[in-house]
């Protein structure tokens, strides 16, 4: 059983306390993205898992083997690079034999190995290439060769697609899924692409500041965040933060904001009355925010300007001037708004959040 | 370029430029002449009539012959090239080994040491002869080609260590890792890896330091005493001048022949002896 | 290719267990012992351990085949009263400026030579870097013969361009000896200094000197406030190179003149030559050499401030 179970994982830089205490398992077969902004400690969990820093504190396990001391050749893995690392000066085909020379496996076994890798990634044209004669792309499937041709219990990825061009990385997130799919392998994903997490990951784990934010499938995250940072960093384009007061209306609560005032609602209501007079953080999806018309209840509605039209084709952007903030509302390409123009909109009730104004957790 | 009418072209490049090859390649061509100028066109008074002095009509290669037939200088020759050869091998493997160290891994003292390194770089030979040379007698060492072979490294080791640091300090750390978790040792990740990436610096950094050994001087005459074995330098600045006469044409014969192997070598390698002289200076 | 044939294949492995040598140089630092061992072993016995003996050796009083007694400072006292010493030291400082200050100039003018594309330029600068790789020694006896009174072919020619009407004793006349010698000393500099600057200027972004020119800079101009500055961390780290290898000179004197004529070219080194193994006084000898080392040491410690507040900015 291939699961990693990471255990009070710290490390310290120093005095710079880069990863802080972090609990994770790892399923096996489970394909896990880590993401983050830059600085944020996926990477430095990676390598620890990998071996490639000490560990300050903790634990990781790999199976059911605490691999602490464990030299990276001897942790069954296989890792993927952001910048492919493949050996300038081998071929292709030594590039992804080098792991199974280091372990002396018999010549024919590795030849069969690597085709059958080859096959798989497309790359068999180019096995006696060197990698300065190959395109960005067929780089990065020959360092995934180099991984596959291991047949490790963990595959670990450092940023794969983030050297490509957006055309190719789309393309190589399918492959990549589809692979996934195939080799059915535990996997670590690190990225600070919220789309590949959202797409890749069974699970997905978002970090802040050496700290794990928050645990589960990607929708779980999407649709109920824990804090405003998970939040905001998931989605595009990313989620409205509104300062407001929560004050007693008549009937039920009202969040209150010198842009707009709209009724709290009532599933949300207990939660709220706590905090009664006080601030906290409204939070709503720019596809959350409609133009009204007359199915939405009045007390959701409120009156903003439009500023900026984005025209995707698949739906419109419009930056709103509410009060004195800017709104993205995502509203049906067939809207015909102009900069400029005075809408009515209106939030979805079900789709809103709050969020503690100093602890920022979900409220 | 230089924008303009022609003439400037001519005074500012094309004049100063010759003059300044004229100027630093005037005493080979000298050196070649006169070793295959006869011995009475040689000496002849520079202020008597008639006297050619950049050309001869008569070439002769018996300077040539009498140096390597009745001199050891075929043996100086010997000596220098194995001495030479030897030193560049413990040299660039001690080199290759300390620079991999200072520049790839993270232990105590790292910064210290590469200052160290750095200083027994700046220490002349000439600071140190002659304790050496009492330590080389102890040793019993003395008039031996290991003498020289263990003692040249210590200039020749700081310089192969600090240019190939340069050249390891360009590769991806990346490759290491990726090299490791795919089951080498570091051991091995340097063997396989790192070192054969670097091959255009070990390259470099061998035939500086053979150049280097060639050339020394004041450690092979201070260390070698018996004429069988002088290197080539010492060899021919005290067994051809014999009482308070100079041999010039076997001299010349002499500078001309020992030069050549360290030539021939630059000449294959010309861009790896910039590099080298450049890298060690840049780094 | 089924999946079932990649996934069947797949062997767990167990961590296999590692000897205690492959364990140990896994660790960053004991594989850096190991690695720097040799390096440090070598460098501490013939570096570390001479430098040691040196000092020890200047406070004695040893001789060739006589072991010394402890004298304290007895040597360099007589060094100080030396007046052939301190006209050692006075000449390998006029050596060492004067030919620097050449190697310089006219280095620097030779790579701003060698910066312009023509064609041959791949040879000429293959060929000039000659003085600098042929032996030290084999070309000094070239320039000897040059030099020689009386069968200089610089003689020669001086004499049929009209410039001179008697012999110049290029080595032999104390006056002129020690610019000879130092004349052939920035023959042999100036290559390293021409090739080394060059790669500097190589580095400089050519857009800089066109903005200048657009800006109305002249070529000297552009020079000094361009490219100069901007080439001065090069610059720094070739002339420390090159302060100290001239400071510490010894083979081109020795073949030149071997010290004299009147000492007018004695430098440390020759000096500490002619007394340690000339004359046997090894302790003395092991005094001037020493002598060189605080000058050395100012020098490199002013340069290395020097170029790491060049680098800074």
């Amino acid at each position: 059983m291939a699961r990693v179970l990471i255990r009070n994982l710290n490390k310290f830089y120093d005095d710079v306390h880069a990863v802080k205490d972090v609990n994770l398992e790892i399923r096996d077969k489970e394909f896990m993205v880590l993401v983050g902004p830059s600085g944020c400690g996926k990477t430095t969990t990676l390598r620890m898992v990998a071996g490639l820093e000490s560990i300050s504190s903790g634990q990781v396990l790999i199976g059911d083997t605490v691999v602490n001391e464990l030299p990276p050749m001897d942790r069954d893995i296989a890792m993927v690079f952001q910048n492919y690392a493949l050996y300038p000066h081998m071929s292709v085909y030594d590039n992804m034999a080098f792991g199974l020379k280091m372990r002396n496996m018999e010549r024919g076994e590795i030849a069969k190995r690597v085709q059958d890798a080859a096959e798989i990634l497309g790359i068999g044209d180019y096995l006696r290439r060197k990698p300065r004669q190959l395109s960005g792309g067929q780089r990065q499937r020959v360092a995934l060769g180099r991984a596959i041709v291991r047949h490790p219990q963990v595959f670990l990825f450092d940023e794969p697609l983030s050297n490509l061009d957006a055309k190719l990385r789309v393309q190589m997130r399918v492959e990549l899924k589809k692979l996934h799919n195939r080799l059915n392998t535990t996997a670590i994903y690190v990225t600070h692409d919220q789309v590949e997490a959202m797409t890749l990951g069974d699970r997905v784990v978002v970090m802040r500041g050496g700290l794990v934010q928050q645990v589960g499938e990607p929708l779980e995250l999407y649709n109920a965040p824990v804090n405003r940072f998970v939040a905001g960093f998931l989605g595009s384009p990313a989620m409205n933060f509104a300062a407001v007061v929560v004050r007693d209306g008549d009937g039920g609560l009202r969040a209150d904001n010198r842009g707009f005032a709209i009724d709290v609602p009532p599933e949300v209501g207990p939660r709220l009355r706590p905090y009664a007079g006080r601030d906290v953080i409204l939070g709503v999806r720019p596809e959350d925010m409609q133009v009204a018309n007359g199915s939405h209840p009045p007390g959701l509605c409120f009156d903003a300007m439009v500023e900026v039209v984005e025209r995707l084709g698949a739906e419109t952007l419009l930056d709103l001037q509410v009060g004195d903030q800017t709104m993205v509302a995502a509203v049906e390409p067939t809207i015909g708004a102009k900069p400029g123009d005075k809408l009515r909109f209106a939030m979805r009730p079900e789709r809103l959040h709050f969020f503690d104004a100093t602890s920022e957790a979900a409220i | 370029m230089i924008e303009g009418a022609k003439w400037r072209r001519w005074v500012y490049f094309y004049v100063p430029l010759g003059v300044f090859v004229l100027w630093l390649l005037f005493p080979f061509y000298w050196m070649l002449v006169t070793s295959v100028r006869p011995d009475r066109e040689l000496y002849r008074p520079w202020m008597a009539p008639n006297y050619a002095p950049f050309w001869t009509a008569h070439p002769t290669l018996v300077h040539v012959t009498d140096l390597l037939t009745q001199t050891l200088f075929i043996r100086w020759m010997a000596n220098t090239l194995f001495i030479a050869l030897i030193s560049t091998l413990i040299s660039l493997f001690c080199g290759l080994l300390a620079g991999y160290a200072l520049s790839r891994l993270k232990f105590p003292f790292a910064g210290s040491l590469g200052t160290g390194i750095f200083i027994t770089y700046l220490v002349p030979q000439t600071l140190l002869f002659i304790p050496l040379a009492d330590i080389i007698r102890n040793f019993r060492l003395g008039d031996s080609p290991w003498a020289l072979i263990l003692t040249y490294p210590t200039f020749l080791i700081p310089f192969c260590t600090w240019l190939l640091m340069g050249y390891f300090k360009a590769i991806p750390r990346e490759l290491e890792e990726c090299a490791r978790i795919d089951g080498a040792t570091r051991w091995r990740a340097m063997l396989y890896i790192v070192f054969p990436i670097a091959l255009p610096g070990i390259l470099s950094a061998g035939i500086f330091a053979f150049t280097l050994s060639w050339n020394e001087f004041i450690y092979a005459l201070v260390f070698l005493s018996s004429a069988e074995q002088k290197t080539v330098s010492v060899g021919v600045t005290s067994e051809l001048v014999r009482g308070d006469v100079f041999y010039w044409g076997q001299l010349m014969a002499g500078a001309l022949l020992g030069s050549v192997p360290v030539a021939f070598i630059y000449s294959f390698f010309v861009e790896h002896y910039v590099a080298g002289l450049t890298g060690s200076v840049k780094g | 290719m089924a999946v079932s044939d990649i996934v069947g294949q797949r062997v767990f492995a167990q961590a296999p267990r590692r000897g205690v040598t492959t364990r140990l140089l896994e660790d960053e630092r004991w594989l850096a012992a190991v690695l720097l061992l040799p390096t440090v072993v070598l460098l501490g016995i013939f570096i570390a351990y001479p430098f040691v003996e040196g000092v020890l050796l200047s406070v004695t009083d040893a001789r060739v085949g006589v072991p010394g007694h402890f004298v304290g400072l007895q040597n360099f006292i007589l060094l100080l009263n030396d007046s052939i010493f301190r006209v050692a030291v006075w000449n390998t400082f006029v050596y060492t400026i004067v030919a620097t200050i050449f190697k310089l100039a006219l280095g620097l003018w030779l790579a701003l030579l060698l910066n312009r594309n023509f064609r041959g330029k791949a040879f000429t600068r293959a060929f000039i870097l000659l003085p600098f790789i042929i032996p030290t020694v084999l070309s000094t006896f070239a320039w000897k013969w040059m030099f020689d009174p009386t069968f200089s072919v610089i003689n020669w020619t001086l004499y049929q361009l009209g410039l001179i009407h008697g012999r110049i004793n290029w080595l032999g006349d104390p006056n002129l000896a020690l610019i000879s010698v130092i004349v052939v000393n920035v023959w042999r500099g100036v290559p390293f200094f021409a090739i080394s600057l060059l790669a500097g200027l190589q580095t400089i972004n050519p857009e800089l000197q066109e903005a200048a020119a657009i800006d109305g800079a002249r070529p000297w101009q552009r020079f000094w406030h361009v490219t100069w500055p901007l080439l001065l961390p090069v610059t720094m780290v070739v002339v420390l190179f090159s302060v100290i290898q001239t400071f510490a000179d010894f083979q081109l004197v020795y073949v030149l003149t071997g010290g004299g004529p009147a000492n007018a070219t004695q430098l440390f080194a020759t000096y500490a030559y002619q007394i340690g193994i000339g004359t046997g006084l090894l302790s003395q000898g092991a005094a001037v050499s020493l002598a060189m080392f605080p000058f050395l040491l100012i020098i490199v410690v002013v340069q290395l401030l020097y170029i790491r507040r060049v680098e800074v900015h």
